[in-house]
């Protein structure tokens, strides 16, 4: 332990540039993300509509990879004492970061520190409860969220005999659109779902006040334990997986893997994140919409909030950081919430409006006039009264964990393995990762 | 000489075996991006579409650097352990072959170990140790840990091992000191050898894949091999005639290497034993 | 260990030109090799705040770990099968260059050049050929009926690593084969020829046994090289899926350590490879007479 002090402090003062802290001389943040091509242009954009609104505290965005290759980035300049001021990290991530210590400053702590308040309110709850503390204090900071919706191809429907402008609400009226698609030949594939973890079981979960895991989804204690070989979610696997030997749905591959079938119009209906709008609009030669995510009437008849997805903000510490960089960090994040901001991000990239201010202020600009449909993911977001099983997920590891229920679940569709084989087997695998998690960070 | 049809039926295959892939890198590149996501890939390139090449060297594809800056990272990747990694053993085989001295044996012992070490076994540790040194996403960082292997090291040991008594005799007779012996017959008459190796050493410095993607975080110091995967990774909306176009532009050093330097390359490779 | 007759006198200048290389290995072979020695047996989180000595447990976790024993199991498996092919396939073509036929430089070189083709680019390579919806191949399996996807299924998936690994290893085993056929002395083969011996029989009796040593030699390579270097090309074509369908050794060990930063186990399973080429390597300088560095 002492040995790796006494480098990291080495290389820390080897690579700080012996800036003297002048009066008067601009602070310099630095800003790691993950958000390539269009997305990490609107990133430079913020970054440059903030130092240019004042001029105490400048803001340098750099785009590091994918969220898997920024958390290694991370961790790897955190050990070396050269963290960035903020990075962007994925949900499933929040686990790992919160389990930081002192390698990270939380939001509610950056707050007392340096007297800027980043106020929980603001946010809406599905988005803020992912990234909250149990008591309600704010950990990291809301950026981009989405939220997986159902999409559907009108022109499909059509030809399929069902009605364009009346997309199904429950399983059963989907599976029956699907039988109509698939008799019909009206498209290639009758339906398939992106990310199927977050949307079929995680969401899932939410919607119809399922626990995920124990102890509150793991907000209440790292000993939590899953839950998803339940017989509410070994229906829910099951039923897709009937739907996928008579030819209803297709599972055709990891995370964002099936987008470019929903685009390319080749899947009538499909699951996928709200973000996808953006391709959609720019691609897709055909009639489309989104709506709700389908509940399960025999479970529920008011399905509660889906989850978000998406990332958000984390503030990390390193050897000598100044409270000044921490009030650059502070204000930097302030900037981001403010309505005007919070509406350009939302209707520039498709993630959901954060805030609720932002939000009204999206609608009364008339975006969803013009964009019917944008205003969906919001809605499902809010809809109902959060529960402990809608709050999100909280799980170390969750990557790891997410590729096992993937494996299970691959191995499932290929006839390997029933549901309950495959959620039983999901669940030891995934609990063993837990236990895990929870002995490497035993304080 | 009667013409052999089955050695040229079978060598003919073995040919196609590999040039087709190479072809079809070749005509995608040329072909529209949309076409291909389509499915239509065809072996018949479009010359209209060449102009690809010069798009992806100064913009790159999306979301990544621009070709001839990934291009110049890997080049001075592939030449920085090309020839560090000759020069340090070099060094090292004239000191275990010529010369005695305490501890030699345990020095070579040391060094003959690391042959059992492969970046891809120390990857975990070794970026821990760069990470607490601050080499992470470095030149350095990329380069130094794969300069230190000892491969070449054994091969110029058997080399100067055998070179003979005679031209030692000689140059001490003319009282030539042993960097002078170093400099003026040693390396010459190793030339093949040196020339072997730098194609081999060139070769697997460009090829690295594990290693930079790991220490290289930053974008701006992803080699050619790395931006491609990138590139085709991405699954949803890759720009296939622009990853081809940097397949071709990646392929192009090594294989020049290799085929203009091919007799000593071959000769090198075979001949010492390695 | 052999020695020159000749030598130069003097100690200071030959440990300085050995230095570098010493320092070298010190820095990033010795401390790397203690360090994951030592983390193997920690238990840490990704951030290295807290560490707790676990002594064997992590190998103990390993070795019972019914994944890690497929996953060994696969490794060994995908090695063979990527030895024997690339061999196969390279006597077969240095076979045939060795006869008097025309071009034969011309066709050298030819099945020469792959060798510069970097293991993650022949993973691109064959994506353009095999992929299910873009490459020319799958394409045309899809069409004609057969459910070709090796993204999802476990089956294809590992054939298509194995091909593509072996394809790019060809070359290489192609230049040594073609090196060893030439220093098989021609009286040999000619006297064979001339006690009737056919071809295939010839083959048989006089080349291959001629032939030991090059391909004990480059049995031990491959199986090295399909053990540590295709981790670029799985990781280009699949990722080590689907499932764990081709998540050899190497490519768990980056998945633990770097995806699921568990770097407890992963250096375990560092350690067991390091001991593993170890083991290899020695069976080879020690089967290899004249290749001994002893």
């Amino acid at each position: 332990m002492k040995r790796r002090d006494l480098m990291s402090a080495a290389a820390a003062l080897s690579a700080m540039p012996f800036a003297a802290r002048a009066q008067g001389a601009v602070t310099k943040v630095t800003f790691w993300h993950s958000m390539s091509a269009a997305l990490g242009e609107e990133v430079n954009r913020m970054c440059a509509g903030f130092n240019t609104s004042q001029g105490a505290v400048e803001i340098t965005p750099v785009f590091k990879g994918s969220y898997p290759e920024t958390l290694t980035a991370a961790i790897a300049a955190w050990r070396a004492g050269q963290a960035p001021h903020l990075v962007q990290m994925f949900e499933v991530g929040t686990g790992s970061m919160l389990a930081a210590g002192p390698a990270v400053k939380q939001a509610w702590e950056l707050a007392k520190e340096t007297g800027i308040e980043i106020d929980p309110q603001r946010y809406i709850p599905a988005v803020r409860g992912y990234y909250s503390l149990p008591d309600g204090r704010l950990a990291s900071t809301p950026f981009n969220s989405s939220t997986p919706m159902m999409w559907y191809n009108k022109d499909a429907f059509e030809k399929a005999g069902l009605d364009p402008a009346k997309p199904p609400v429950t399983w059963d009226e989907v599976v029956k659109a699907t039988q109509a698609i698939k008799s019909k030949a009206a498209a290639p594939i009758a339906s398939t779902s992106s990310w199927f973890s977050w949307i079929q079981f995680e969401t899932y979960g939410a919607m119809h006040d399922l626990p995920f895991a124990t102890k509150e989804n793991g907000f209440a204690g790292l000993d939590t334990q899953l839950e998803i070989n339940k017989p509410a979610y070994v229906k829910q696997l099951s039923r897709i997986l009937e739907m996928s030997k008579e030819g209803l749905f297709k599972y055709t591959g990891r995370d964002n893997a099936p987008d470019p079938l929903m685009i390319s119009g080749q899947s009538a209906i499909s699951f996928n994140s709200s973000g996808m709008r953006g391709d959609m609009v720019k691609s897709a030669k055909f009639a489309w919409a989104e709506a709700f995510l389908p509940y399960d009437q025999e479970i529920t008849q008011s399905p509660l909030n889906s989850i978000i997805g998406g990332a958000s903000l984390w503030a990390m510490t390193a050897p000598n950081r100044s409270v000044a960089e921490y009030k650059g960090v502070a204000a930097f994040l302030n900037y981001l919430s403010q309505p005007a901001q919070d509406e350009a991000w939302h209707e520039r990239t498709g993630y959901v409006a954060v805030t609720p201010a932002g939000f009204e202020k999206a609608r009364a600009d008339g975006f969803y006039r013009e964009n019917p449909g944008a205003d969906l993911p919001i809605e499902q977001l809010a809809r109902g009264t959060m529960t402990p099983s809608s709050k999100g997920l909280r799980l170390g590891r969750m990557p790891e964990i997410r590729n096992i229920i993937y494996e299970e679940v691959e191995k499932a569709f290929q006839g390997q393995q029933t549901a309950q084989a495959a959620l039983d087997s999901a669940v030891a695998r995934g609990n063993r990762v837990l236990r895990d998690f929870e002995r490497q960070n035993k304080a | 000489m009667r013409t052999d049809w089955v050695a040229h039926t079978v060598l003919l295959l073995g040919v196609a075996l590999f040039a087709l892939p190479l072809w079809l890198v070749i005509a995608g590149s040329t072909q529209s991006a949309d076409a291909i996501a389509r499915g239509e890939l065809s072996l018949v390139p479009d010359p209209a579409g060449l102009g690809v090449y010069w798009d992806v060297l100064v913009h790159g594809s999306r979301g990544s650097n621009p070709v001839w800056r990934m291009l110049m990272v890997s080049f001075g990747m592939a030449m920085t352990i090309a020839v560090g990694k000759i020069v340090i053993s070099v060094l090292s085989a004239y000191a275990i072959a010529f010369f005695r001295w305490p501890c030699k044996s345990l020095a070579f012992g040391v060094i003959f170990l690391t042959l059992m070490l492969p970046v891809e076994v120390r990857i975990i540790p070794t970026f821990s140790v760069m990470a607490g040194l601050g080499l992470i996403n470095t030149f350095t960082g990329l380069t130094v840990p794969l300069i230190a292997s000892a491969t070449a090291t054994l091969l110029f040991r058997q080399v100067f091992l055998a070179v003979p008594d005679e031209l030692v005799e000689a140059a001490r007779m003319d009282g030539a000191g042993p960097l002078r012996f170093l400099r003026d017959i040693l390396l010459p008459v190793s030339a093949a050898n040196l020339a072997a190796l730098f194609v081999i050493l060139f070769v697997y410095g460009w090829n690295q894949y594990l290693w930079p993607l790991l220490v290289a975080t930053d974008p701006k110091l992803d080699t050619v091999v790395i931006g491609i995967v990138k590139m085709i990774g991405a699954e949803t909306a890759v720009e296939w005639n622009r990853a081809m176009a940097t397949a071709v532009l990646a392929l192009v050093p090594p294989v020049a290497v290799v085929v203009l330097m091919q007799r000593w390359f071959v000769k090198g490779l075979s001949e010492s034993d390695k | 260990m052999a020695e020159r007759r000749t030598v130069f006198p003097g100690v200071v200048l030959p440990l300085l030109l050995v230095a570098p290389q010493l320092l070298l290995t010190a820095v990033f072979f010795l401390w790397p090799a203690g360090q994951a020695i030592w983390s193997s047996m920690t238990r840490q989180d990704a951030f290295g705040l807290r560490s707790e000595f676990v002594g064997g447990e992590n190998f103990s976790d390993l070795f019972s770990d019914p994944l890690y024993l497929d996953s060994v199991v696969r490794t060994a498996g995908f090695c063979v099968a990527v030895a024997v092919l690339a061999m196969g396939v390279a006597l077969l073509l240095a076979v045939f260059t060795d006869r008097e036929i025309r071009g034969r430089g011309v066709y050298r070189t030819l099945l020469i050049w792959p060798y510069a083709i970097a293991p993650a680019m022949a993973a691109v390579l064959w994506i353009l050929v095999l992929h299910p919806q873009v490459g020319l191949l799958g394409r045309w399996l899809n069409r004609h009926g057969f459910a070709w996807d090796y993204k999802l299924r476990d089956g294809q998936a590992m054939s298509v690593v194995i091909l593509a690994s072996a394809w790019k290893q060809v070359s290489y085993d192609f230049i040594f084969f073609v090196a060893g056929l030439q220093a098989i002395p021609r009286s040999v083969v000619e006297a064979a020829r001339m006690d009737g011996a056919r071809g295939w029989r010839r083959f048989r009796t006089i080349t291959l046994p001629l032939l030991a040593p090059t391909t004990f030699f480059l049995l031990v390579v491959n199986l090295v090289y399909a053990a540590f270097e295709t981790f670029g090309t799985i990781q280009a074509l699949t990722g080590g899926g689907p499932g764990k369908a081709t998540e050899t050794l190497v490519v768990k060990v980056y998945r633990d350590g770097v995806v699921n930063l568990d770097l407890g186990s992963s250096s375990a399973q560092s350690v067991v490879l390091m001991v593993a080429v170890v083991l290899l390597t020695m069976v080879q300088f020690r089967f290899l007479g004249r290749r001994n560095a002893d």
